[in-house]
């Protein structure tokens, strides 16, 4: 039963999120509770918690964009953005965030994760033009439709990321799939696994395609 | 060559920066904290190398601290209002966007560059880094032709940054604590009992319920980790590899690839992936922190679906 205390962390993870308690928080007694349970001192969790924190430094580099974003924001690019698509004929907020996600699927399909991203592309472009073409097809929207639009276009940038990254195949992903078989005496070339990855990206443009489409028309439902 | 250190150093700048800024802002009544949340991060990006584990555990301890007792406010720099923004649009048209692509779009050329030329055999790029190196360069580049075309303030591009910064708050770091918390689950073996307990509940005989098994509990353990990767190992360990590959002879390239794609979905419906998904809540400034994943679920459940039945008759 004692070997069951580790997924105490889970548990603190599960309650903390529930509950809307700080994250940062949350993830720091999920991180003492599981390491202090499973055997370890005081010092060493904090030790490994911070080694961690270090090696994964990259991840927030990304935010070295914002000085540019902001400043084209102070020139009013996210109003150019919205001026462009009340131009287009056309243009609707689910064809364009359809566009988007081939773009992303495609990219990431070449090995180009970060050319786009919610700092980069998503804030500054994409979410802006697909409030301004839900505008033009369904008038003004309330604030709630306003936030599902929202999100959708940083849901649309994740799905493209997830399911086109695969197919790439130097992605770490991929690597990482070759290197546990191989601990299993299971030879796999990249190539394989990325091709194996490409059902998958067809499903996720049909299933995710769809939604944007539907979720048009069911704005043109409820925004009036 | 230029290595991932040279974009910490630029890091630890910009962080720097803000946190000076922030100090000196009295419109925020948090001042103080800001500075403090944003030079602890200057400090990291700068020394991390050197602190040795336990000094940046305990940085990572003041950042939680700070955090949890609501000492980050938000900064109000000068900017434009709302009507001059629509007549600079007006007025600058749709050259706005040329600055905005710099970055991407040296980010993509130049990795095609770099990887299909032989400019790659230079080795002037870190190899594993090449993207995220071009990027920071797409961003000096960017700030550059905007300095130089816009003429802003000297310090706008700090200014601008931080705004956005100050709106994102202790969000910045989160998926940074994600993955640490992810080092410290595999430390103490947590990966180890689930996989104990997924084996476990495998009837024998079905080939249809062992993939269910294994590509919802590729799912699962995703959203509780944050992290597909953290769940493969533990998935194909416990089922994928003794199970499907070994005893029913299913085809490994497939069970791999699409097993972790399995559990890809899982990372669309979790606050745990953090920077997928609470990360853009607050850049978008919703008011829901779950707005974006609200917005996954049915993509990501549909697709699940879909992934079982590949594997099923793809593998088999």
């Amino acid at each position: 039963m004692s070997e069951y205390l580790v997924l105490s962390g889970i548990l603190v993870v599960v309650i903390g999120f529930a509950l809307k308690l700080n994250p940062l928080l949350v993830v720091t007694i999920a991180a003492l509770a599981t390491g202090l349970l499973g055997g370890l001192g005081l010092g060493e969790v904090i030790s490994a918690f911070g080694a961690a924190f270090n090696d994964n430094r990259y991840i927030s580099v990304v935010w070295i964009v914002l000085p540019v974003i902001g400043l084209l924001e102070r020139y009013g690019l996210q109003q150019r953005a919205r001026a462009v698509i009340e131009k287009m004929r056309g243009a609707t907020m689910g064809r364009l965030l359809l566009l988007y996600l081939f773009f992303r699927q495609a990219t990431a399909a070449l090995g180009l994760t970060s050319v786009a991203g919610p700092a980069q592309t998503v804030r500054p472009l994409v979410a802006p033009m697909a409030e301004a073409a839900a505008e033009k097809t369904h008038g003004k929207l309330d604030e709630k439709t306003r936030e599902k639009v929202l999100g959708m276009s940083a849901a649309t940038d994740n799905v493209g990321l997830f399911f086109g990254e695969d197919i790439f195949v130097a992605i770490a992903s991929i690597l990482l799939i070759q290197g546990i078989f191989q601990t299993y005496g299971i030879e796999l070339t990249p190539l394989q696994l990325s091709v194996w990855a490409i059902p998958t990206a067809i499903c996720a443009f049909i299933i995710h395609g769809t939604r944007l489409l539907m979720f048009d028309r069911s704005i043109g439902r409820h925004g009036k | 060559m230029i290595t991932l250190d040279w974009l910490y150093i630029l890091a630890g700048i910009a962080f720097t920066l803000f946190a000076l800024l922030s100090a000196v802002d009295r419109n925020n009544g948090k001042r103080f904290g800001n500075a403090a949340f944003w030079g602890l991060l200057a400090i990291s990006f700068f020394f991390g190398g050197y602190l040795g584990d336990f000094l940046n555990g305990i940085l990572v301890l003041l950042l939680v601290g700070l955090a949890g007792i609501g000492a980050l406010g938000r900064g109000d720099p000068p900017t434009t209002s709302l009507e001059e923004r629509f007549g600079l649009s007006e007025k600058l048209g749709n050259k706005l966007f040329l600055p905005a692509l710099i970055i991407p779009v040296t980010a993509f050329a130049g990795t095609i560059l770099y990887n299909y030329t032989p400019l790659g055999e230079s080795g002037l790029f870190e190899a594993r880094w090449v993207t995220l190196i071009l990027l920071g360069l797409g961003v000096l580049i960017a700030l550059a032709v905007c300095m130089a075309w816009l003429r802003p303030p000297l310090l706008a591009p700090i200014d601008e940054g931080r705004r956005l910064m100050d709106s994102i708050g202790w969000a910045a770091v989160l998926p940074q604590m994600l993955a640490a918390l992810g080092a410290v689950f595999a430390l103490a073996g947590v990966g180890d009992v689930i996989g104990q307990i997924a084996g476990g509940i495998i009837p024998d005989g079905s080939i249809f319920i062992a993939v269910l098994i294994y590509a919802l509990g590729m799912a699962l353990f995703t959203m509780v980790m944050g992290n597909a990767f953290a769940a493969f190992p533990v998935m194909a360990a416990a089922i994928g590899i003794p199970i499907l590959v070994q005893d029913y002879g299913g085809y490994a390239p497939v069970i791999g690839a699409i097993g972790m794609l399995a559990g890809f979905c899982g990372t669309l419906m979790t606050p745990m992936a953090a920077n997928f998904n609470i990360v853009p809540a607050a850049l978008l400034e919703l008011k829901d922190q779950y707005g974006v994943i609200r917005m996954q679920v049915w993509t990501a459940i549909p697709l699940l679906a879909c992934n079982i039945l590949l594997i099923y008759f793809l593998a088999f």
